[in-house]
């Protein structure tokens, strides 16, 4: 066991090097709640891409376009992608893809909110992409920056690729604002349901952030909650000006003065009803991941199965060959 | 019936055969048995779209009348699909979804490795982008045909369950009508049967290596590439892949 003084000496080295925007490495020291905290948020980030792929993809069989169909095939194959990353991200600090599976399946871990609401239209797949990836991004790009290198550089390839769903999406939501009164009405109603989940997408207000101040130190997190809100916001209403459409928040205006737009108070009761698990589809989501992972079973045994197989007939081989 | 005519249901059956397909595929996205082969399914999905919207496009090409890819994909009903009944058939579990796969790859697979030397230089061009794809296809399904059918007590019983299924669905692939053998005289695609006894070949080399027997089967299904039969399955299939379009009718996406 070390000596306090020690630890503490390790600790204070370990924050040097944050400090000087070094990377830590996985075979770095690094303070045990360093390793919980991004555990904690690779997991719930790479959980956040595979039940994203729920809500999306129970719209590939019904796009309205071949063009479209493929386009959107291939964004919840990249968020698929990402998941695996992150996963292996994960990896390297300790955790087991397995174990953090297993933590979700039970319902205790958590993943982004935003994909417990239901997509009713096709022009819930624009808004997502508009909005649910611009949200995303606005959290991630500076993850890139983040001090533990595996992390960081995860999320350089996955922004990339965000980037592409954000303009997709609001390329759909577009044509949709440039079509048919009914295309128009389908993308308004959208806006409506997704704009506020959007906004709490960023988490609670700074004052009831439990682990901001603490990830801040530590260079996981480069902006609060609400300076990245704000952001998003402020490049967002804009964009809805632009399509013609509005935004569902009677409060939201431009300030002169600050030179950003304020906005409406956000429903805090919804965000927290979400979180803890009673959203409009947690239920169907977590069954939906625990459904795959359950009647996959056979198929990952039958794969470990035949590799041994393959194992014990090639070692078979090799004895025979020596004598 | 002019070679015209026979080129458009030609490229209407293949078109059709990977969209459906490829449609079947796609609903397993964010549901697979683990996330390597959501990802590996999803690819194949993709590929196939992919070559259907060459096929449709080049398709209402030959047909003249205005037509596009979604117009193809969209307003056709049952009737007028040109599928084989053995793409339509649901997914079931993974094995069906393998077996089903690797039955129509085996066929794809030799289908394109004629149709690079097709005299129609559009065709041909297509086949050549495809066929890369297929035959990373064929290899997938047919390791996994392997994987489960050499595996556990279980996953034979299942894959072996699923070919006894299915099988009867391979007998239209390779026999050839009259679309076929006025695609055979001008040059523009194989005589399907003088492919036959490869593709045999293949499905006993693979099911060999799986351990499994391969069904007597009597009386094969057919009727979905000539228009004379589909099964109840593509009906559904259509709802769902016309659904915004039937709903929303004329409008730009």
């Amino acid at each position: 066991m070390k000596a306090p003084t020690d630890y503490a000496h390790l600790e204070d080295q370990f924050q040097a090097r944050i400090d000087a925007e070094e990377k830590i490495e996985p075979k770095d020291w690094m303070p045990d709640k360093y390793r919980k905290t991004l555990i904690r948020q690779i997991s719930q980030h790479a959980h956040s891409e595979i039940v994203g792929m729920l809500p999306e993809g129970n719209w590939i069989t019904r796009a309205p376009s071949l063009r479209r169909k493929v386009a959107l095939l291939a964004k919840v194959q990249d968020e698929a992608g990402h998941g695996l990353y992150l996963y292996g991200a994960a990896e390297t600090l300790g955790a087991e893809r397995d174990d953090l599976l297993d933590e979700l399946h039970r319902g205790e871990a958590k993943y982004s909110s935003i994909f417990n609401y239901p997509t009713l239209s096709w022009a819930d797949i624009g808004a997502i992409g508009w909005l649910v990836d611009g949200a995303a991004i606005m959290n991630q790009v500076p993850l890139c920056r983040c001090s533990y290198g595996p992390y960081a550089r995860a999320m350089v390839r996955v922004c990339k690729e965000e980037s592409f769903h954000q303009r997709q999406g609001y390329e759909i939501m577009l044509t949709l604002a440039r079509g048919t009164e009914a295309q128009k009405k389908m993308a308004q109603d959208a806006l409506n349901r997704w704009w506020w989940p959007s906004l709490m997408m960023f988490g609670p207000n700074d004052a009831e952030s439990k682990h901001t101040a603490q990830s801040m130190a530590w260079k996981i997190k480069r902006f609060t909650n609400d300076e990245l809100r704000q952001r998003f916001v402020d490049i967002t209403a804009p964009q809805a000006e632009f399509l013609g459409l509005t935004i569902p928040d009677e409060h939201l205006k431009y300030n002169e003065e600050t030179g950003h737009y304020g906005f409406g108070p956000i429903d805090w009761d919804e965000f927290w009803q979400v979180v803890s698990g009673e959203g409009p589809c947690n239920r169907q989501r977590l069954k939906a991941r625990r459904r795959a992972h359950e009647e996959g079973q056979w198929v990952r045994d039958a794969a470990l199965a035949h590799a041994e197989k393959r194992r014990q007939r090639q070692a078979a081989k090799n004895d025979q060959k020596v004598a | 019936m002019t070679l015209a005519e026979a080129k458009y249901q030609y490229l209407l059956r293949m078109g059709d055969n990977a969209l459906i397909l490829g449609h079947r595929l796609s609903e397993w996205c964010g549901h697979g048995p683990i996330l390597e082969q959501d990802i590996a399914m999803t690819n194949i999905a993709l590929d196939q779209v992919g070559q259907a919207r060459s096929l449709l496009q080049y398709a209402a090409q030959l047909e003249g009348k205005g037509r596009t890819e979604d117009d193809l994909a969209y307003k056709r009903d049952v009737m007028e699909y040109r599928n084989v009944l053995l793409v339509e058939q649901p997914n079931e579990d993974f094995a069906y979804t393998i077996v089903r796969q690797f039955l129509f790859d085996a066929f794809n697979f030799l289908l394109h490795k004629s149709l690079v030397h097709s005299k129609d230089e559009h065709l041909k061009a297509i086949a050549e982008k495809s066929l890369k794809e297929i035959t990373y296809h064929l290899r997938y399904s047919s390791e996994w045909m392997i994987r489960l059918g050499d595996g556990t007590a279980e996953s034979h019983q299942k894959i072996q369950a699923a070919l006894d299924d299915l099988f009867i669905y391979t007998g239209e692939l390779l026999t050839p009508d009259a679309v076929d053998q006025a695609i055979f005289e001008a040059g523009i695609g194989p005589d399907l049967a003088a492919l036959q006894p490869a593709y045999q070949t293949k499905i006993d080399e693979i099911l060999q290596q799986a351990t499994l027997q391969k069904p007597e089967v009597k009386y094969m299904q057919s009727g979905g590439k000539d228009g004379r039969m589909h099964t109840e399955y593509l009906g559904y299939i259509l709802a769902e892949l016309q659904f915004v379009q039937r709903a929303y009718p004329n409008m730009e996406w």
